[in-house]
């Protein structure tokens, strides 16, 4: 956190420089282990994995997102699956105009949805999202600015805390009502499905999917590298200072609104960019990406994780996803139980996550070594005041 | 309020009749009827320090909130350098002027280093831009040398701040408040809770600064007052009721009756 260091070395910190690594060789490997190597093949990867693991890196950038803002500035936002489904969306209406003709109905213009509705033309949100360029902007811009939006209302009146984390599931949860209904015209209760291609490659080739792939593990560990950036450089010690001693750090003349949204408005960017690279994966956005317990889930993906040490987040998500992904195969019944019992196990036994506990192993071991004592753990691996 | 509302904004004329760096006049505060502050007047001339003393409930934190931007007072003039009306600014904005504060209880950031809660104090820009992008400099480094060895925290520049002594604590606070370099210090029982000898060594650190800061000193530890040898005002509900020199206000019959008395 040594403002003194250059950034090539703040960025390869112990615990980022092996995520990045792994996301960086995974995003090289599995794509190749998919598609050059024969399904009987030992190293053959198949694509119903490729999809899976590539659907849980989106989430894991979630995690990062969310990550960010509470492990660090202790905004504990219990809505940040609402910037995930808006950048989710707005990729969706890009699928959506690329079917074309293509449609059941064999409109030219209007998707399905919409000709079923009896509506003449394109509403006006829809414009303009037959350009892919446009779409991924807007998959970044939405949720960034419902993020300065809000931010801007909220930091300003300094609400904080609980009350704070109820406006956001609020949020959220108001969010997903609005799209549920028909008149919004983002495709009701059904979403938008029935994607064909996008950019001219057909979203069933195993070849997209594996480049859908890597692009997920890259736009993870760029999400991790930015958020490193940030959370080292002198702007992150700031944050670190608001989460523990709000009061204070304004008394020191740090405009505290002004880092509280700015640091909002970048993680809800990054949840918008995995949401927008999550649907095409999955071949589906509907309301219910708005639903308060998706972001809860988030939460939880973090808190298991370890909050404030980013890649710890990024475990943690994909961790329980691939323990959901098992359970639910075996033990259908039983998985919202173990998922609660984990958060309630990781509360009381492990308030700093996985790496969090890791790191504190390692530095015992090292205070049982005299001399070396570790006087101080990096300032991320801490609690957070909600 | 009243009066600071009518005059236009950056200059008040009335606070030109004096040289004062800190000039409160008829400030008052309640709290759902409570009268905290009870048209206070005080009057703080550059360079000096001057001891806050007063039984509790006198007002004297509430003048402190005053002062840097927590309260809004509901009448009252507050200037620094007779130009900044204080009560238009938010806290933020008091700091940037020069007013630091030190609290009662020490408020360092438990979770970061001390030599980062230095940083965090350090005088320089406060934007968001600035400090993403922010490289230390040599005078900022040499600067961060210099307070860490005022408040003899050299040794324990890389340990946690929550790790620290309660007294050790207190003089990293100060060592913040250097570090922000502000033309007026405000120091809430910077002794409440330590040893005598670190009393002695707190007395010692605070006349350091104040060869170029002004300073205002709340506390109740009368040898501690006393060793720092400076004017002394006496709060009761919400006003002054005496100024001068220790012997002198200890002397009057008032301030015993509101110390001994009850």
């Amino acid at each position: 956190m040594t403002s003194r260091k250059p950034i090539l070395f703040r960025l390869m910190a112990p615990h980022i420089a092996p995520a990045i690594l792994a996301l960086v060789a995974a995003a090289a490997l599995v794509p190749i282990a998919n598609l050059a190597f024969p399904p009987d093949h030992a190293l053959h990867v198949p694509t119903g994995t490729v999809v899976l693991v590539g659907k849980w890196l989106t989430y894991a950038l979630l995690a990062v997102a969310l990550d960010l803002v509470w492990g660090y500035c202790g905004i504990l936002s219990l809505g940040h699956g609402a910037f995930f489904a808006l950048g989710g969306y707005a990729m969706g209406m890009h699928l959506m105009r690329e079917i074309g003709p293509r449609g059941v109905y064999g409109h030219p213009v209007l998707p399905d949805f919409m000709v079923f509705l009896d509506w003449e033309a394109l509403p006006v949100a829809w414009w303009g999202f037959d350009v892919f360029a446009y779409a991924a902007f807007m998959a970044l811009f939405v949720p960034g600015a419902l993020a300065f939006v809000f931010g801007w209302l909220a930091f300003r009146s300094r609400v904080t805390g609980v009350y704070l984390s109820i406006i956001t599931q609020a949020g959220t949860y108001a969010l997903m009502l609005a799209f549920f209904r028909n008149e919004l015209g983002f495709g009701g209760n059904n979403g938008l499905t029935d994607f064909k291609d996008v950019l001219g490659f057909s979203l069933q080739a195993d070849t997209t999917r594996a480049a859908l792939f890597a692009l997920s593990a890259l736009a993870l560990a760029g999400g991790l590298l930015l958020a490193q950036a940030i959370v080292t450089s002198k702007f992150g010690l700031v944050l670190v200072a608001i989460r523990d001693a709000e009061a204070r750090t304004r008394f020191l003349g740090w405009r505290v609104e002004r880092f509280k949204l700015f640091v909002f408005v970048v993680s809800a960017m990054m949840a918008g960019l995995a949401g927008a690279l999550y649907v095409p994966q999955v071949g589906i956005i509907n309301p219910s990406e708005f639903s308060p317990a998706n972001s809860i889930e988030a939460v939880i993906w973090v808190a298991v994780g370890g909050r404030g040490t980013l890649s710890g987040a990024a475990l943690g998500a994909i961790l329980v996803n691939w323990l959901e992904s098992f359970l639910t195969g075996a033990y259908p019944e039983a998985w919202l139980f173990v998922l609660g019992f984990l958060f309630v196990v990781v509360t009381l036994f492990l308030p700093k996550g996985i790496l969090g506990a890791l790191r504190s192993l390692r530095g015992r071991r090292r205070a049982a070594d005299p001399g070396k004592a570790p006087e101080k753990s990096p300032a991320g691996a801490t609690q957070a005041a909600e | 309020m009243t009066s600071a509302a009518t005059a236009p904004a950056p200059v008040a004329p009335a606070a030109r009749t004096t040289d004062a760096l800190l000039y409160l006049d008829a400030v008052s505060v309640s709290f759902d009827g409570f009268k905290a502050l009870n048209s206070l007047s005080l009057v703080l001339e550059p360079g000096e320090m001057r001891a806050i003393i007063g039984p509790n409930g006198a007002g004297k934190t509430t003048m402190m909130d005053v002062i840097t931007g927590k309260t809004r007072p509901d009448t009252g003039t507050v200037l620094l350098d007779g130009v900044h009306d204080l009560t238009r600014l938010d806290e933020a904005a008091i700091a940037e002027l020069g007013i630091g504060r030190k609290f009662q209880k020490p408020t360092v950031f438990e979770m970061v280093s001390v030599e980062e809660n230095i940083v965090l104090a350090l005088a320089g820009p406060r934007g968001v831009r600035a400090s993403l992008f922010h490289r230390r400099t040599p005078q900022e480094a040499r600067r961060i040398e210099e307070v860490l060895e005022i408040v003899r925290l050299g040794d324990r520049r890389d340990a946690l701040a929550g790790a620290l002594s309660h007294g050790q604590k207190q003089w990293l606070e100060i060592g913040m408040l250097l570090a922000q370099d502000p033309t007026l210090l405000l120091v809430d029982e910077p002794v409440a809770g330590m040893t005598d000898a670190e009393t002695e060594l707190t007395a010692d650190l605070l006349r350091r600064i104040n060869v170029d800061h002004t300073v205002v000193v709340v506390e109740h530890d009368m040898s501690f007052v006393r060793a720092l040898g400076v004017k002394v005002s006496v709060l009761h509900e919400g006003s002054v009721l005496a100024e001068g020199s220790l012997d002198q206000v200890s002397a009057e019959k008032r301030v015993i009756e509101v110390y001994l008395g009850r």
